[in-house]
């Protein structure tokens, strides 16, 4: 099924010609925590003439810029492209993954969500496969090894055939698009009461297994990937949908049921394939 | 110096498989006794280190995110050329090779872009096979759309998410090999110099960003893969994180760095909103395709719309100009990145930019709407649509978006031969971090193409006739060339540690951001690149005297990373202008207001300018050397640009 994303008209307010005049003051409760062997405890801040149009981040690195000229330790979090592809940042923001509002990063967060005099409450993913590194940033590693898991189509550089010689139906290459959309930023682990990663290891599970070219190792893909993310000590799924309700790029379930799916196919009827996954 | 570019001899279409035979091989029982280092996780760097480590090479992989899937190449929306011709529509190798030589306003070398049109319809292959889900047709069969600078459909895309899904191909590529061992990766590890052993280069030294530990780390080869240095300016479209730093500092050791004054201001992304803003946001060049660019006539309109007096749908048809339409209407709003670009500059200089500030165009997609109705328009940008509206707070549905040119892509880069080794052997740059491919003015869905074409295609094969000549014998961790390197690097970073001063990194990158954009941006004077020069060199000893930098090395610290890639920037920025300053000539994204045709168009100087300018260090706070090679044109005849 084609995936058409149009704007959520829920958060349509009056169209104003951006440059609001009005600025607000917030109080922050951010997480701080010096290293993975430090308790880390709520410190409170003020950040105050926040302008509506600033991103999430960018109102971090106002109060980062006057923590540092009064030669305090800035707030540490994770960030690299800033429009919300990437898939580095992260955040906890008021009880939500990447903030209150629904299918973005909290890079993609503007400040107008906000109210003035609120009060806002940063923290780190919570599990404990993402061990904290400093403050709001967490160690995500264990998600680049269960793609190196077996998260591929084994195939070398060269020789391969010319791309129009397999047609792949529209609908089929669309919804292999949209489970590729993930950008393994951890918020469906960080909104699961298990922090199971289901969410994250069936999107590339389904991705693959969809398309023809992923068929030869459908089976052992569900396997090793399903076992490697059990070794990293995610939870299990237990079907509360919190993953797909707060995922950034709108991963959905079914992705789920696909590597289930996939997955307990290869218990009962591919074993001989499971072990084979060495390309 | 002289510049060997080691360009093949014979016929254009012949030279790179002929290069192919010449070039020595590595016998497969001697690839495992071989190191080879990759700076860098973005399509070139990812597709490097697979594709090298699928040949047999030991790898060493690092990069400064959490994963490798996070480097600024996943950000690259619109699509990757291909000369596949799967349209019929008179595409062709060479059509592409053309396109982009003349799009880069004949600043490029021939056999180079040549060969990246050859290895172009193998990329698209490679990448299908892997898994990369390409837009299609109901039929089954990809799907192409157009892009500027060119009129053929040749642009594959994943909708408006390309570079994500090609990153994603490459990493996963790389995953495959991590999981076999062949490759060790470093996440959280910067690069923080080269270590030049009898003139060769033989490893890195690395700083942990999760520790603070300084490593150093030996190869048969050093690979720099790691992007552009837009960033200089400080608002870009690059990520935060992007940087200069490994290829300043291998610039440092002895690389030369080319062109450095070619960067790319691509014409539609979102515009300034105030001085908080960290990044800017590009909107894909794609939606030219469909979305017809405009201001309004008079600047009486523009006033009224500025004040929001008026609403763009206020405005008739009679009282808008499409200026692109006008002026080119052969390209129409498709004329490539740097003139239209410069257009939107000049319909704000002449007052008529509209939006609070003043400074945007109108970029309107009512008649695209009308045309193929609304959904057909989101199932196409439906995700640049809603990035615009989560950014701006306006409906791009029921009013033009608002437009504006920001820094995108660095042209200029380490100067590389045709082999792409630097010009310090066992030194490679690949993708941005190069000058090669693009000339003064890069195509747009040509990054992708290159970063892959490098990493792919063209240094499995070029690394390998280096590697035969130099001998799989281990390298020396002991040689007093390591330790010296670490050393300097340690130096850096005490000196950086110790400035307790009273203004922040930040403040100072943007200063040095507002100096280039202003005197190194869209339209260049010797006037203002000389005062530029003065400014940046005064900004220079302020930093190293004022800055602020927090905390220890021993330790998670963001502001020491940032002071020392700001430090670089100050230094590469001087470069830029100076190389900016002795270019005059118009070329591409590089415009000197000295050197303009009569109706504003670019001006080149063939006759003087028609050479690579390769900058060569020689000494803190001396003045860099510039070293030319002459660029021949054996196949295209070099005229005027003319998209009109």
């Amino acid at each position: 099924m084609t995936k058409i994303l149009l704007l959520d008209t829920r958060y349509l307010i009056p169209i104003s010609n951006n440059m609001s005049a009005t600025t607000m003051n917030l109080t922050l409760k951010v997480w701080r925590q010096k290293n993975a062997q430090t308790a880390g405890k709520f410190e409170t801040y003020k950040a105050d003439g926040i302008s509506p149009d600033m991103s999430f981040l960018e109102m971090l690195d106002v109060v980062n810029e006057s923590l540092i000229l009064k030669k305090e330790e800035p707030i540490h979090f994770d960030h690299d492209c800033r429009e919300g592809i990437c898939g580095m940042c992260s955040l906890y923001i008021n009880g939500h993954p990447h903030g209150p509002k629904r299918a973005i990063t909290t890079c993609q967060l503007h400040m107008r969500t906000f109210h003035d005099g609120q009060t806002i409450t940063i923290e780190p993913w919570r599990a404990a496969a993402f061990p904290v590194i400093k403050d709001l940033a967490v160690d995500r590693s264990a998600f680049d090894r269960i793609q190196q898991a077996g998260g591929y189509i084994s195939v070398n550089t060269g020789g391969v055939p010319d791309a129009n010689v397999i047609p792949i139906p529209k609908v089929i290459a669309d919804e292999a698009f949209n489970s590729a959309t993930c950008i393994g930023c951890g918020a469906c682990v960080a909104a699961c009461k298990n922090a199971s990663a289901m969410l994250f290891v069936s999107a590339k599970v389904s991705q693959l297994g969809m398309l023809p070219q992923g068929q030869p190792e459908r089976y052992s893909r569900a396997q090793s990937m399903v076992a490697q993310m059990d070794s990293e000590g995610f939870g299990n799924c237990t079907n509360t949908g919190a993953c797909e309700a707060e995922c950034p790029k709108e991963i959905t379930l079914t992705n789920i049921a696909r590597m289930n799916n996939d997955y307990f196919s290869a218990k009962f009827f591919h074993e001989e394939h499971a072990n084979e996954n060495n390309g | 110096m002289s510049l060997n570019a080691k360009i093949p001899e014979g016929p254009l279409a012949e030279k790179w498989n002929k290069h192919k035979f010449n070039l020595k091989l590595v016998n497969p029982a001697n690839k495992r006794k071989y190191d080879i280092i990759v700076v860098g996780t973005g399509l070139a760097g990812a597709s490097a280190a697979a594709t090298l480590a699928e040949l047999g090479y030991n790898v060493k992989a690092f990069c400064f995110q959490d994963s490798p899937r996070r480097a600024h190449s996943i950000a690259a929306q619109g699509g990757i050329n291909a000369a596949k011709n799967y349209q019929n529509d008179g595409d062709s190798i060479y059509r592409l090779f053309y396109d982009t030589i003349k799009g880069g306003d004949y600043r490029a070398r021939e056999a180079n872009v040549y060969r990246l049109a050859e290895v172009s319809v193998n990329i698209i292959d490679q990448c299908v096979a892997q898994g990369v889900p390409f837009a299609r047709e109901y039929g089954g069969l990809l799907d192409n759309r157009s892009f500027g600078g060119a009129q053929v459909s040749r642009t594959f895309y994943a909708r408006g998410q390309t570079g994500q899904q090609l990153l994603l191909g490459a990493y996963s590529a790389l995953n495959r090999q991590i999981h076999h061992g062949k490759v060790k990766m470093y996440t959280r590890t910067e690069m923080l110099d080269v270590v030049v052993v009898d003139g060769k280069a033989q490893g890195i030294i690395t700083r942990s960003l999760t520790t603070g530990q300084i490593d150093t780390h030996t190869g048969h080869a050093v690979l720099l893969c790691t992007g552009g240095y837009g960033n200089v300016f400080y608002l870009s479209t690059n990520a935060a994180g992007s940087n200069v730093t490994a290829a300043w500092r291998a610039h440092k050791r002895g690389a030369f760095f080319a062109n450095p004054c070619y960067t790319q201001i691509h014409p539609t992304c979102i515009p300034v909103t105030g001085d908080h803003q960290s990044k800017l946001t590009l909107m894909s060049e794609s939606l030219r395709n469909d979305g017809r660019v405009w201001a309004p006539k008079t600047e009486e309109t523009a006033e009224k719309l500025r004040k929001s007096q008026l609403k763009a749908s206020d405005i008739k048809e009679e009282d808008r100009d499409y200026f692109l339409e006008r002026k080119y209407p052969s390209f129409g709003n498709l004329v490539p990145r740097d003139v239209a670009s410069r257009n939107a500059k000049e319909m704000v200089d002449e007052h008529k930019g509209v939006g609070a500030s003043g400074v945007a165009v109108f970029l309107d997609f009512a008649d695209a709407i009308k045309r193929l109705g609304k959904d057909a328009v989101a199932a196409k940008y439906g995700n640049l649509f809603d990035m615009y509206y989560q950014i701006t707070d306006e409906d791009p549905y029921t009013q033009p978006m608002r437009i504006y040119p920001a820094v995108h892509y660095t042209m200029g880069g380490l100067w590389v031969d045709y082999n792409l080794s630097t010009n310090v052997p066992g030194l490679y740059a690949l993708g941005e971090c190069n000058f090669s491919d693009h000339g003064a003015n890069r195509l747009g869905a040509s990054a992708l193409m290159q970063g892959l074409a490098d990493g792919y295609f063209v240094i499995p094969y070029t690394l390998g006739d280096y590697l035969a000549s130099i001998g799989p014998k281990p390298i020396d961790a002991s040689h007093p060339a390591f330790a010296k390197t670490k050393q300097d690097v340690l130096d850096v970073i005490a000196k950086l540690i110790a400035l307790k001063g009273t203004k922040t990194v930040n403040e100072y990158h943007r200063d040095l951001g507002h100096i280039m954009w202003e005197y190194c941006g869209m339209a260049r004077t010797a006037e203002g690149l000389t005062k530029a020069k003065g400014l940046i060199q005064k900004l220079k000893v302020d930093f190293w005297q004022n800055a602020i930098v927090m905390g220890e090395n021993e330790e998670v610290n963001a502001s020491l990373e940032r002071a020392g890639r700001v430090a670089d920037f100050i230094e590469l920025g001087e470069l830029m202008v100076t190389d900016a300053l002795e270019r005059n000539e118009s070329c591409g994204g590089h415009f000197r207001l000295e050197s303009q045709t009569p109706d504003g168009e670019a001006l080149r100087d063939d006759e003087h300018y028609a050479y690579v300018a390769a900058w060569e260090f020689k000494g803190e706070n001396k003045p860099e050397v510039m070293n030319k090679e002459p660029l021949e044109f054996e196949y295209v005849h070099l005229t005027q640009r003319n998209y009109k």
